[in-house]
């Protein structure tokens, strides 16, 4: 085992028995992650700023730019990119903290992914910029962009590959260290999010590097249009699970130290991340229930499979609830909600993820709406969609993201979160969920009303019902404006953790198991049965429908630069 | 594993409810009918216009079906043909469209018609229209820069 530089602060324990601090090096490299991830966070707030701006009616971007183009700046740099290097990042640093140091090799391919990343997000992102990939961060067929753009995506994708694998294999190297121990949670996690990640992805890498670059590149004249969409579904929807699993390590193994308390359950905790893995792929086609050319069975299956999550979902929220409740009652709270006051509601490292957890209950709920068959015509494609991510993953992923950055950041460059950064961070996220309330309350009542998604400011011939939509747009600019002045103060808040608070010991909290918890039965490790299982899974959902897209393709779509 | 008691409570109803869920999604699909657009017809999207029943778009009055109007729309970049549809209140319509160029959506806005529009597919969707109004009919995927001024007027009259 590595030998540590400081004093352990921290009482050992034999579940995370060991390193109390990301080594020297790794913090480098997590660093560099989230270096580009909040270039990226700025980048992309702008152009939400402008957005909102421009849906009011009263703002016009300046003369090179487009709506479209700055729309698809906003979707690519926080949906693909921000999110991306955010959670590599996360994962490094919670494997080296809880399974130790990464051997140089591992350290090394989380280099070379770190770089193949930034160097596909320079190249995509340059090509948007010149108005060569104004193709939203979904890029439909057979809307095509410049073959820079495709590319740049494709050595996104591939170096996350290879940026995962040096934290998964120092996770296999403590397994093998420790043999029939379970191993250190946050770490496990981390590994099923990359397992989960590498198969969803597939999907897209296959659409981006097989079927777009070469159609791009003028190699092939025509491409599939429902393949490539079908493709992309298949990985968009596990995508959504890529963000929250990192916010559900933060919620499991870290929030209950932050409150003093102890993990509720450590085989609960495994197996709804199991859960997740096996039904957030086999059901990308929830997305495209209005589509053509996928039969109505073929849709229901993956419906079912859709809202299995409500178990895991439901099993990480009570033991959220237990987590908090115990803890309360451990500082002798009574009553039956008494221990709600016993919360640390002044440390900013708490209640942003709580106000994201918050954000989550409306926002799953609007998931089951959208994911509901017959109900999903309602809202499909409508603004509403748009709201209801604002909440799930700009609210309680990015939320979480953000409270674990106070402590993260720190950690990392050796310095201190101060008592005056914690006010800070609290205003933070009381901006943060005063601007979500207008500006997704604001969507999702616009969208219940007609008002398509993706689209500039219109008055659509003056349509009687278009003029009952501009009001909700206007609280959309209000909600959005406190967004973005919630991403500066962030930002603030980092630079300030990164270069100028004063030199100390930063804690990375990771809770202990309670001591009544009971054991973890050992098959929730053994990845091969559940890859097998998964695997069936997605045979199940996707073999007819593919099947039957190529079977029945029509003539392929030549390319359209329609901006 | 064990499960706390109040814990098994709690996933014994969220399973229930899961289950009388999905039965009635299922029932008012398999049963009833009720399918969300899911029409697997293709067709030649750079023929559109020579392709009935695209080669003459607008409201088609039909016999001997299960419905009494045809709707035919063709959407391309960036509007709807016909730009405006007149059918009577109380009809079973169906709705006939297909794009010539990218994806396009069509959204009876305030409804539940909507549905993609994509090269090489018919997608078709059957509704009765019991309501006399003015319905602005809108293009809900990004098409191009002229993406929000895409839209059609669908005219219910008694
Ligand atoms: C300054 C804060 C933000 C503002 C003002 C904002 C505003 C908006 C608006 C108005 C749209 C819809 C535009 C349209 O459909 O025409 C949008 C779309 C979107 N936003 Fe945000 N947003 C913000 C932050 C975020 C964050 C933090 C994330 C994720 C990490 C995010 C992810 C997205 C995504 C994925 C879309 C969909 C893009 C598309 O449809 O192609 N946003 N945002
Ligand atoms: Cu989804
Ligand atoms: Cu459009």
């Amino acid at each position: 085992m590595k030998k540590q530089k400081q004093k352990p602060t921290e009482s050992f324990s034999a579940k995370t028995a060991g390193v109390l601090k990301v080594d020297n090096k790794d913090a480098h490299l997590v660093l560099a992650h989230m270096y580009v991830a909040f270039i990226a966070l700025l980048l992309g707030a702008t152009a939400g700023l402008l957005q909102v701006l421009v849906r009011s009616g009263y703002f016009e971007l300046p003369a090179p730019l487009g709506y479209y183009q700055i729309l698809t700046i906003h979707g690519v740099l926080l949906a693909l990119v921000f999110t991306t290097f955010f959670i590599l990042g996360f994962q490094t640093a919670a494997v080296s903290r809880t399974s130790g140091a990464l051997s140089d090799t591992q350290r090394i391919l989380g280099w070379i992914g770190f770089w193949l990343m930034t160097i596909g997000t320079i190249m995509a992102t340059i090509m948007i910029l010149l108005n060569e990939a104004s193709v939203l961060y979904t890029f439909y067929a057979p809307l095509k962009a410049h073959w820079i753009f495709y590319l740049g995506l494709a050595l996104l994708i591939i170096g996350s590959w290879v940026d995962l694998m040096g934290h998964c294999l120092r996770w296999e190297q403590w397994r093998k260290e420790n043999p029939r121990k379970t191993t250190p949670l946050i770490s496990f996690m981390a590994v099923c999010n990359s397992l989960l990640w590498v198969v969803a992805t597939l999907g897209v890498a296959i659409e981006v590097v097989f079927l777009l670059l070469p159609w791009s590149f003028g190699l092939v004249e025509r491409v599939d249009v429902l393949l490539t969409r079908t493709l992309f579904w298949y990985f968009g929807h596990a995508l959504v699970y890529f963000w929250l699993l990192p916010a559900y390590m933060v919620w499991y193994c870290v929030i209950p130290k932050i409150i003093g308390g102890k993990i509720f359950s450590d085989g609960l905790a495994r197996l709804s991340f199991i859960m997740f893995i096996l039904f957030s792929i086999p059901v990308g086609i929830h997305h495209q229930l209005t589509d053509p050319g996928i039969d109505s069975p073929s849709k229901y299956i993956q419906v079912v499979l859709t809202m299995m999550v409500v178990i895991p979902s439901m099993i990480t929220a009570f033991s959220m609830f237990a987590t908090f409740e115990m803890r309360g009652r451990e500082l002798g709270a009574t009553g039956l909600f008494g221990w709600l006051k016993k919360l640390p509601w002044g440390d900013a490292r708490f209640l942003a993820p709580f106000v994201g957890m918050v954000a989550f209950v409306p926002g799953g709920a609007g998931g089951i709406i959208n994911a509901s068959f017959q109900m999903n015509q309602v809202v499909h494609n409508t603004i509403w969609v748009t709201g209801h991510f604002h909440l799930t993953l700009a609210t309680t992923a990015v939320l979480t993201f953000f409270g674990a950055s106070y402590w993260l950041i720190p950690h990392l460059t050796g310095r201190i979160f101060t008592p005056s950064l914690n006010r800070l961070g609290i205003i933070q996220t009381i901006c943060w969920a005063v601007g979500m309330l207008f500006l997704a309350i604001g969507m999702h009542f616009e969208g219940l009303l007609g008002a398509p998604r993706r689209s500039a400011f219109s008055n659509y011939g003056g349509a009687e019902i278009a003029e009952t939509w501009a009001s909700y747009q206007i609280a959309q600019a209000i909600g959005g404006t406190f967004l973005f002045i919630g991403i500066i103060i962030f930002l603030y808040i980092c630079v300030s953790l990164w270069w100028f608070t004063p030199k100390g010991e930063q804690e990375f909290p990771i809770a202990e198991l309670a001591p009544q918890a009971e054991k973890t039965p050992p098959i929730l490790e053994n990845f091969k049965v559940w890859i097998v299982i998964l695997a069936a899974l997605i045979l199940i959902a996707y073999t007819f429908p593919i099947y039957n897209i190529i079977e029945n393709s029509p003539i392929g779509s030549k390319g359209f630069k329609l901006w | 594993m064990h499960l706390h008691k109040y814990e098994k409570y709690w996933l014994i109803f969220g399973g229930a409810s899961l289950i009388v869920f999905l039965l009635i999604t299922g029932i008012m699909a398999f049963h009833y009918g009720s399918h969300p657009p899911s029409s697997i017809k293709t067709i030649n999207y750079e023929k559109v216009d020579e392709i009935a029943p695209f080669n003459n778009p607008g409201v088609h009055r039909v016999s001997g079906k299960d419905w009494d109007y045809e709707v035919v729309l063709v959407a391309s970049a960036f509007y709807y043909n016909p730009a405006e549809l007149h059918v009577p209140k109380g009809s079973k319509v169906k709705f006939i469209i297909t794009s010539k160029d990218v994806i396009h959506g069509f959204e009876v806005a305030g409804t539940n018609v909507n549905m993609m529009a994509e090269p090489g597919y018919i997608s078709e969707y059957t509704t009765t229209v019991d309501k006399a109004g003015d319905y602005l009919i809108v293009c809900n995927e990004y098409c191009g820069v002229g993406h929000a001024q895409m839209h059609s007027m669908l005219k219910v009259v008694d």
